[in-house]
């Protein structure tokens, strides 16, 4: 299980939790994870969020490992110019 | 096989980087011989021409192109009725409607119609043919009033998810950060500064405008060559709108005369690509200046309160900051960004940002260098400017005090790994600017600014040629120095001179997806694709050597440039070097080349300090700039001169959002200056020579420490003019730009 800390906004999706604990291995478990649990993330998942493990910033990558302890924040996605 | 490449950077000698060799695109451009969108002809060529509303908010009940169909020399027509094809991505949908109406128009500017002609001369004689019936309909440009529930609605049903039931149609998203409890924070502070603070929509003033020329054949396979920021994402985007496969599809990418952002989207070519379809001719299309500022994207304009509170001895106790940012037409304003920026730089107990998306009749935004964060820095750091002079503290003191460190939980959530914003401020502290004697009338700003920045989908392939020399193919337009820097990384993997190496940029048809040139990503995320492309070529002529001497792979290393022999039993031979093994490749299995593909995640944040001189004419309100100079973590300086160009131009640009740039609306909804002599960017007499100080804290997720340098730059500079400039008239100002008119009032009023 993995501790996720969830942005303002998108707590109201997960029941107002702003810590929710998953059992995910990889980045693509964790986010298939809490949209089963939470359905109501589902359109910001589709639009896009960005996932910080460990201090560091992942976007896309499926199978980024995650470990017990890692910190996992999610985070709007992040766009640049 | 071993790779000296396995020393980590922090052991790491360099040879080439951190060296300033010339520019590769030097010459091409001081002399002309650069090629940008609007140099590239064809064949048989037409001129493409939009046909714009000259209303801020209207139904288009009908078009008749007839006339100007039926003119001599004219070879197509094209409207939204010619874009048939379902668009199924929201996002991909508001672009097509950005670059060709539905509709309605939505903005003085927008493109409701596009002729091909044989002239230019024909081609605007077209436009004037084409009849257009609009119902006009009330608009709204200022972003606080299109949040009022009787503001005119310019769409119904796009709000998301996260707005609540009952506000105005036009706020389309809201989003929310932070952590702690606010009003517990702001009860144990000494003092608590709470203002409005508003920046106005600036443009990314890029010298190039947007140019291309299409050519589509009747079997359907397609060519475009632009200026952009991403021809992949050119090509993707184009593909979607057109219903056309990508790989019939090759974009090629110009020179590039500044996009700063907001060449990261289409305008033009997806109508120049369905020009030249119905044509059955080549079409360039090249927008004037007027066009560029009325329906290019401009920036996000924006509306942010703050609270802040503060104990006497200068420790934050609270941070709370709304930010509303309204994006032009469509959603997708950056004030997420903005919100997840504003506290970052600070390591606080109890922080909470709200930003508000909003839409008005202006021009769709596009991303402007950080986008969202330096208005959001404007407002946070001018009010604790303002509480740290209150109480007679050193501003730059009490940012130290507060300052978010490694361990830090950002006001965005995650916990920051090892960072340099303290370093920046130790830097500025020390600096002998901090301590220089002003003069009657100059004040002096300081403020610190934030940058996520990330890598992305990046392919690089390293070629290395019969007679020694390197090409590297990378897909990512280069409007920062990119080419040296992959060329230097190159050389300093293999252990050749700089000279030796060649970067260029490939069309889409040559390797796989590449991220757009954006967020900072290019020397972070392509040089990672550089390094390991080049070490994979490594790999392969240290096989090539180990089987010349008939010793196994293992025995072989890469030293300064050459494959050899090591270990007990790896015996004598001499080395060989990279243009020797080369130039027997065919003896030995082919021609050598390295490629690496990744989506390269991981990029490290970067903060920087900036600190600016100004004074303030008490008769007229001008302001100008005396003394500049820009602290900024670099992780490691690839090739200093670029880095400190971006430290250089992002300050340029902020001077010139902070004093003078903005989209200045009239009661009609009409943008009242579309051009340069009324749209006021900085020009070389407006500025000092603006110092850059590197400071170099590696980023761990990169084999050399490298950092995005590129937009953290353009973050602090409003907040830290606006407070220089706050000292100097004795008047604290809270609306940008700090034009005479608006330094003169404050100054009236005292």
């Amino acid at each position: 299980m993995v501790q996720v800390k969830i942005f303002g906004s998108l707590a109201a999706a997960a029941d107002d939790q702003t810590e929710v604990e998953i059992e995910a291995r990889t980045l693509r478990e964790l986010l298939d994870g809490l949209a089963a649990r939470y359905p109501a993330m589902q359109p910001q998942l589709e639009r896009g969020v960005s996932v910080a493990i460990d201090g560091r910033v992942y976007n896309d990558s499926w199978f980024t490992p995650i470990e017990p302890d890692s910190e996992v924040v999610l985070l709007s996605r992040l766009k640049g110019g | 096989m071993a790779l000296d490449s396995k020393q980590d950077d922090r052991t790491h000698q360099f040879k080439v980087v951190g060296t300033r060799p010339p520019r590769p695109d030097g010459i091409d451009k001081v002399t002309g011989r650069a090629r940008f969108g609007a140099d590239m002809t064809a064949p048989g060529m037409l001129t493409g021409r939009i046909l714009r509303s000259p209303h801020p908010h209207a139904r288009i009940t009908s078009i008749d192109s007839s006339e100007a169909e039926a003119l001599p020399g004219v070879h197509a027509v094209v409207t939204r009725a010619d874009f048939a094809h379902a668009v199924a991505d929201a996002a991909t949908a508001d672009v097509l409607d950005n670059c060709m109406a539905g509709d309605k128009a939505l903005y003085d500017g927008h493109a409701v119609a596009a002729v091909a002609a044989s002239s230019p001369a024909i081609a605007r004689k077209a436009l004037k043919l084409i009849k257009v019936d609009y119902e006009p309909l009330p608009h709204v440009t200022d972003v606080d009033a299109a949040m009022q529930p009787d503001a005119p609605a310019l769409h119904e049903g796009r709000a998301n998810e996260t707005v609540p039931a009952g506000l105005s149609p036009n706020v389309v998203a809201r989003c929310a950060f932070g952590h702690g409890d606010i009003e517990a924070g702001l009860a144990q502070a000494d003092r608590i500064v709470e203002r409005t603070y508003r920046t106005e929509a600036t443009h990314q003033g890029y010298i190039e405008p947007h140019a291309c020329l299409a050519s589509v054949g009747p079997d359907g396979q397609a060519d475009l060559w632009c200026c952009t920021q991403g021809h992949y994402m050119v090509r993707n985007t184009c593909a979607e709108i057109l219903g056309m496969d990508q790989g019939q599809l090759r974009v090629t990418a110009s020179e590039i005369g500044g996009g700063f952002g907001g060449k990261t989207t289409v305008f033009l070519e997806p109508v120049a690509l369905m020009l030249s379809k119905k044509a059955g001719r080549p079409v360039k299309m090249v927008m004037s200046r007027s066009e560029v500022l009325r329906a290019s994207g401009p920036t996000a304009s924006s509306s942010v309160d703050v609270r802040i509170g503060m104990t006497k001895e200068g420790r934050i106790t609270a941070g709370f900051a709304e930010l509303r940012y309204q994006g032009g037409a469509y959603p997708g304003s950056p004030v997420d960004m903005g919100a997840m920026a504003a506290f970052a730089p600070y390591d606080l107990e109890n922080v909470k940002t709200v930003g508000w998306d909003v839409v008005t009749n202006r021009p769709k935004a596009a991303a402007y260098r950080a986008p969202g964060a330096p208005m959001a820095a404007f407002a946070v750091e001018s009010a604790i400017d303002e509480l740290a002079k209150g109480f007679g503290l050193d501003p730059l003191e009490v940012r130290l005090k507060n300052a978010a460190r490694e361990g830090t939980r950002a006001s965005y959530g995650p916990t920051y790994p090892a960072i340099g914003l303290e370093a920046t401020l130790r830097t500025a502290r020390d600096h002998p600017h901090w301590s220089a004697p002003l003069g009657p009338n100059q004040g002096r700003g300081v403020a610190c600014g934030f940058w996520f920045n990330f890598g992305g989908d990046t392919c690089v392939t390293l070629n290395i040629t019969p007679d020694g020399t390197v090409t590297v193919t990378e897909g990512n337009p280069d409007i920062g120095g990119s080419r040296a820097s992959m060329s230097m990384m190159a050389a300093e993997e293999l252990g050749i001179p700089y000279d030796k190496v060649r970067t260029v940029i490939a069309d889409t048809g040559t390797l796989g997806q590449n991220e757009v040139t954006d967020g900072s990503r290019v020397t972070f995320a392509v040089g990672l694709a550089t390094i390991e492309a080049a070490r994979a070529a490594k790999r392969e002529m240290c096989r090539r050597a180990a089987q010349i001497w008939g010793i196994e792979e293992e025995a072989v290393v890469w030293e300064d440039g050459a494959a050899r022999p090591a270990g007990p039993n790896a015996g004598t031979h001499p080395p060989m070097s990279l243009a020797e093994i080369a130039a027997i490749a065919s003896n030995t299995g082919g021609p050598i080349a390295g490629h690496h593909e990744v989506n390269a995640e991981g990029a490290g944040v970067s903060f920087a300090t900036h600190m600016v001189d100004t004074e303030v004419d008490p008769e007229t309100g001008a302001v100008k700039i005396l003394r500049y100079t820009v602290f900024q973590d670099a992780g490691k300086a690839v090739h200093p001169d670029y880095v400190e160009g971006q430290f250089q131009g992002g300050a340029a640009q902020g001077i010139g959002w902070a004093l003078n740039e903005e989209y200045i609306y009239g009661a009609d909804g009409v943008l009242q200056n579309p051009g340069f002599l009324d749209y006021r960017i900085p020009v070389a007499s407006d500025l000092p020579m603006i110092e850059p100080v590197i400071l170099e804290i590696p980023n761990p997720g990169h084999p050399y420490g490298v950092r995005g340098v590129g937009e953290t730059s353009i973050v602090p500079p409003l907040a830290a003019i606006a407070n220089a400039v706050s000292e100097a008239a004795g008047v604290r100002l809270t609306h940008l730009p700090l034009s005479p008119p608006k330094v003169l009032d404050a100054l009236k009023s005292k």
